[in-house]
């Protein structure tokens, strides 16, 4: 059964408060290996015009990623996680990710669409501050496939 | 900002791969899928082994952008499209090999860059693009 398009812009509720560390970030940085010092060294950061170490572009999926199972998970959707494949990713920045950051989530249906037998699912992933400083999006499309 | 042309190309790189960074990933990333660690796992879903992780693929390729714009904070958009899974087998693992090219220069300064992501010759990112604040005195391709 294909995944009915009146989903398209169905809103989650705010994911609860997510506390970004330094040490947080120099664990994730270790892991993809970039010794980047803006990433460990409050100095280096600093020198850069930042209040604090910053995070790697791609470290908000460690709040998107679990933020969008709110979809995956939703009963009336329908999907089925064991057959969903992360199809595309796009990160918009307004500012970068930084320690001290008290961040939460709001993730909407963006899109659902068909293709060559496969639905195609994006969700939109609002990441901003408690107090509503918007940080940045993040679109990701879920491929679920042979439900169309 | 006038010494960036379109067609500039940002230093190429490679990036190895073994069965341990996928270990690391899952762990700092928090995404445990088995498909990522689990050979057995991985070959019951037909696939030829463990895959890494798209998302430590994506995190990888941008070091092509941040460390030619210094600033990783100055990347503004990243976005690719996962086509290929990066088997890593073990030992051996895979290698990613990742070049860029200036794609434009915006009016406002931002600068775009296109990204090709490969292992072995196959393009495992497509559409893989950064918009990039470059500051004036670094960045010069």
């Amino acid at each position: 059964m294909p995944i009915d398009q009146s989903f398209v812009g169905r809103v989650y509720p705010p994911t609860a408060p997510y506390e970004v560390g330094r040490e947080k970030i120099r664990e994730f940085a270790d892991a993809v290996k970039d010794p980047n010092p803006a990433y460990r060294d409050p100095v280096a950061a600093r020198a850069l015009g930042y209040d604090d170490v910053i995070a790697p572009p791609t470290f908000a999926i460690v709040m998107t990623l679990p933020a969008g199972h709110q979809v995956i998970d939703d009963p009336e959707l329908g999907i089925d996680y064991s057959r969903v494949v992360h199809g595309e990713q796009r990160f918009v920045h307004t500012r970068p990710v930084r320690a001290g950051d008290v961040l939460q989530v709001v993730v909407t249906v963006d899109a659902i669409r068909a293709a060559a037998g496969n639905d195609l699912v994006t969700t939109r992933a609002d990441v901003t501050t408690v107090g509503g400083e918007a940080v940045l999006t993040a679109f990701g499309t879920l491929v679920a496939r042979g439900t169309a | 900002m006038s010494s960036i042309a379109v067609g500039a190309e940002l230093p190429a790189q490679d990036f190895p791969i073994a069965r341990g960074d996928l270990v690391r990933y899952a762990g700092a990333s928090l995404d445990f899928n088995p498909l990522h660690w689990n050979e057995h796992f991985a070959k019951s879903v037909g696939l030829p082994d463990v895959i890494a992780h798209g998302m430590f693929t994506m995190a990888s390729a941008i070091r092509v952008v941040t460390d030619w714009a210094g600033d990783p904070g100055a990347v503004v958009e990243y976005s690719v499209r996962f086509t290929r899974p990066v088997v890593v087998p073990d030992p051996d693992g895979a290698t990613l090999h990742v070049a860029g090219s200036v794609r434009a220069v915006r009016d406002d300064g931002l600068v775009e860059v296109d990204l090709t992501c490969t292992v072995e010759g196959q393009t495992v990112l497509a559409r893989a693009r950064a918009v990039v604040r470059v500051p004036a005195t670094s960045g010069s391709a």
